[in-house]
């Protein structure tokens, strides 16, 4: 057989919970092999098991037709399996050199040389048209750019065997589509590649087969090009879903949110992120800024939210300015908001799931009474809204938002912005890093809210997303407002152009 | 203008003492926050390293007739053994058991002054070891000769001054230029990097925590050496002003030690202004000038920490399954 890996019958168990049950999986000589699956479903917990970073309980695991024991990641190395993790590990006061070499350095009496390793890593990077600076630092490069150091990390050891951990997550459309042209580029040269996604895009365009995990089981591996999206995406969550989401016509009624001339200044320094951003948002639209990310939409969303001070201009919420309002007065007058960092800003991770829910009304008297808090009004609050949301955890009202995982915690987020019943809601990349079945159910919460006559601001790097869902488009780049768009009438294309900063509109 | 030269000529070897306790004291304490384990307890280690250097030095004293200089080798080598050993609490505590690192060197900072004190009582009788002979090199042919640097540098001079400058030139070659040198900074600042290409990072911080040890426990026997030619069971504050030292010089080895000259200086003023002419005629109170190393300590820390590069992972336990 040409199977260079063959994992077989793999069975992986964690406290509580079977990660792996009875996988099996067998990546081909050079090609691409998609591992498709909903969060949680398995995959990372996979190609851990075959990069030494768990043992497996049960099953065993053949590379290129001998049966090996994989303890480490040294062990996976020697193998010649390499592995670009989600989050990328490397060291950013480093030069990309030094990160390439640590661990494996060349020496001459002692002392660290790098000529070997720069002209080295010059081939490599030429060869693969990786276009990266050996000697710059991490800091200083892109995202994109990181990620290449991390393929360049496992091509420098010789690895024949590549495992990318959804490896488009943090990317832009343009260096997704770099990225692509590189993983197809080293399976030319004989690379074998596994995929580790769960966006169907990615597969269709690059992958030769699929293997389908679903709650740790696997349950298909077929070729992609046989396969339809529906049908993939019918196996991965195990029913049919969506894609075209049923949306009539926006009825644009009152303005709710103004912006006027909005600047936002960098904290430290002086260059301007936002400049002089004007525009309004209406009641039964979904309004969306688009960009690439870095542009200023962060900002833009801190400033109106009032998480960052802003340097100029007005912002005008049902016609109460609230420029000058601290971030609970903004809230109280009627701004939700789905923040983009749901860990860091969404949720206080160590507190229950109730507790999450309350925190932006514990201080109400429907949740407080004389200095106390209302403990069966906060169970019958978490339990409607869990209800109502879907929202699945371990442990139901006293789970740790810790212990959930990423969809849940969202849908946590958004349900508890949603039943406070605002006028604005503005969402911030809402279903980064989820998986098509939460996606579905958070686009169709938005468009909800749309129909029931509230604003919905969305900001979105997704071009999909931006097409799909929105009424109208402004598009961002680099903090100004370039352009609006009627999603009707454009293709993701032109849209592309905008964002790139290569055409210009006007705005109304 | 001779009047200035003469001052200077004769404040400058205390400043270089200073300068050079404070700088190896920090080096030490750089070798383990670069590994990313955090070591505040620079201070207790300093006092074990201090006990057991001084009572060397005596018991070598009593029984055997070498020269002065060998024996305060010795001492300064017992003394360095003597920290790295104790460290291995903090070490053992810190990578193994992923304690709180704080509370573990705070725990080593209570203990050492209170053990020292009490087993020198117990063995002498006293609360202190007197050490008592002026180690001092009163001056080292040929260079002290030199205009200008001979009188600062080579005149009543110590041999742990030229040991502290031997160390951190290895020291600065160690941390840069080798491979072990790549994989401490790269445990510091994402041990998950490391990790990843094969570093064992708890090798990697016992190294960086036991080379605090040794060095902080040299710095300990400097201090009996250098600046009270007793101990009693404290080396007044050099551990925590190192600590300083490591912070204001942002954790980088050449910035440190142009730190440490600054404190080093303020420390001397603070403990001689009445030698110094142009200070004493200024006729301020001699408690202003006590207080200056550590009001400098305040502002220079203000100062600089505000673009603090602290080692990313300074002070996290490593746990590889954490993403």
């Amino acid at each position: 057989m040409d199977y260079v890996i063959e994992m077989i019958d793999i069975t992986k168990e964690f406290p509580g919970i079977k990660a792996n049950d009875q996988v099996n999986f067998k990546l081909k000589k050079q090609e691409i092999h998609a591992l498709l699956g909903e969060n949680g479903a398995g995959k990372s917990t996979l190609m851990s098991v075959l990069f030494g970073l768990y043992q497996a309980d049960e099953g065993h695991i053949k590379v290129r037709g001998q049966e090996v024991d994989i303890r480490n990641p040294n062990d996976a190395n020697d193998l010649n399996i390499g592995m670009v993790h989600q989050h990328f590990k490397l060291v950013h006061n480093f030069t990309v050199t030094e990160n390439i070499i640590l661990g494996s350095e060349d020496t001459k009496y002692g002392m660290l040389t790098y000529q070997n390793a720069r002209q080295k890593i010059k081939e490599l990077s030429d060869r693969y048209k990786l276009k990266v600076n050996p000697d710059a630092k991490i800091e200083d490069i892109s995202v994109g750019q990181q990620q290449r150091v991390e393929i360049l990390k496992m091509l420098y050891r010789q690895a024949e065997i590549l495992i990318f951990d959804e490896p488009t997550a943090s990317l832009t459309p343009q260096e997704i589509e770099e990225l692509m042209k590189i993983l197809k580029g080293l399976t030319k040269e004989g690379k074998s590649i596994v995929l580790i996604t769960h966006k169907l895009n990615e597969i269709r365009q690059v992958a030769d087969r699929c293997t389908i995990l679903r709650k740790g089981k696997s349950i298909n591996t077929v070729v992609v090009k046989d396969t339809t999206n529906e049908q993939l995406a019918e196996m991965m969550v195990g029913r049919k879903v969506v894609f075209e989401l049923e949306k009539t016509k926006a009825k644009p009624k009152d303005t709710v949110l103004q912006v006027k001339n909005l600047s936002i200044k960098q904290k430290e320094g002086s260059k301007l992120l936002v400049k002089n951003v004007s525009f309004k948002a209406k009641r039964g639209e979904i309004l969306c800024i688009a960009g690439i990310e870095g542009n200023g939409q962060t900002e833009l969303v801190y400033g109106l939210t009032g998480m960052m001070p802003i340097q100029e201009g007005s912002i005008l919420l049902k016609d109460n300015d609230i420029t000058g309002l601290s971030i609970r007065n903004r809230s109280l007058t009627g701004l939700s908001h789905i923040p983009e960092d749901r860990q860091r800003h969404g949720l206080v991770l160590d507190f229950t799931l109730e507790n999450n829910l309350i925190l932006q009304n514990y201080f109400t008297s429907k949740f407080h009474h004389r200095g106390f808090l209302k403990f069966e009004a906060i169970r019958e609050n978490a339990e409607r809204l869990i209800d109502q949301f879907d929202i699945r955890s371990s442990r139901g009202p006293i789970s740790l938002a810790r212990s959930m995982s990423g969809g849940n915690q969202q849908k946590l987020i958004l349900g508890r912005e949603i039943d406070r019943n605002n006028d604005l809601l503005i969402a911030v990349q809402p279903t980064r890093g989820l998986d098509v079945g939460a996606i579905e159910f958070i686009h169709q919460q938005l468009i909800d809210q749309r129909d029931q006559g509230k604003a919905v601001l969305l900001v979105s790097l997704e071009l999909d997303e931006v097409m799909n869902i929105s009424d109208r488009i402004l598009v961002m780049y680099e903090g100004e407002l370039v352009g609006e768009l009627d999603p009707s009438k454009i293709d993701e294309k032109e849209l592309g152009l905008y964002m790139a900063g290569s055409k210009r509109g006007e705005i109304s | 203008m001779i009047e200035l030269m003469n001052q200077l000529n004769f404040a400058f070897p205390y400043i270089i003492r200073a300068m050079a306790l404070l700088s190896i004291v920090a080096l030490g304490g750089l070798f383990s926050e670069r590994s990313g384990v955090v070591n505040i307890a620079l201070e207790g280690i300093m006092i074990m390293g201090a006990f057991a250097g001084a009572w060397t030095m005596i018991i070598v004293m009593n029984n055997m007739n070498i020269p002065l200089q060998w024996n305060a080798f010795i001492g300064l080598s017992v003394g360095a053994i003597t920290g790295m050993v104790f460290s291995l609490f903090h070490a053992f505590a810190a990578i193994h058991m992923k304690s709180n690192q704080i509370i573990s060197a705070t725990a080593l900072n209570f203990f050492a002054p209170a053990f020292a004190i009490f087993t020198a009582r117990s063995v002498t009788g006293d609360r202190a070891l007197n050490v008592r002979l002026d180690y001092a090199i009163s001056e080292v042919p040929i260079l002290s000769n030199i205009p200008i640097l001979g009188p600062w540098l080579f005149t009543n001079a110590y041999l742990s001054t030229y040991l502290a400058v031997i160390i951190f030139i290895v020291a600065y070659i160690v941390l840069y230029k080798t491979p072990f040198g790549l994989r401490l900074r790269s445990c510091g600042e994402n041990p998950h990097a490391a990790d990843s290409l094969g570093v064992n990072i708890y090798k990697i911080r016992y190294a960086g925590v036991m080379i605090s040890g040794a060095l902080a426990g040299l710095g300990g026997v400097m201090f009996v050496l250098s600046f009270s030619t007793r101990f009693d069971g404290a080396v007044a504050g050099f551990g925590f002003l190192a600590l300083a030292v490591l912070i204001s010089g942002q954790w980088k080895p050449i910035r440190l030690i142009l730190i440490a000259f600054l404190f080093a200086l303020f420390r001397v003023i603070s403990e001689i202004p009445d030698e110094l002419v142009g200070i004493r005629n200024l006729n301020l109170p001699q408690e202003i000038w006590r207080m200056l190393p550590f009001i400098a300590t305040l502002v220079i820390l203000a100062i600089t920490s505000k673009g603090s590069a602290a080692p990313r992972a300074v002070g996290e336990p490593f746990d590889a399954g954490k993403r």
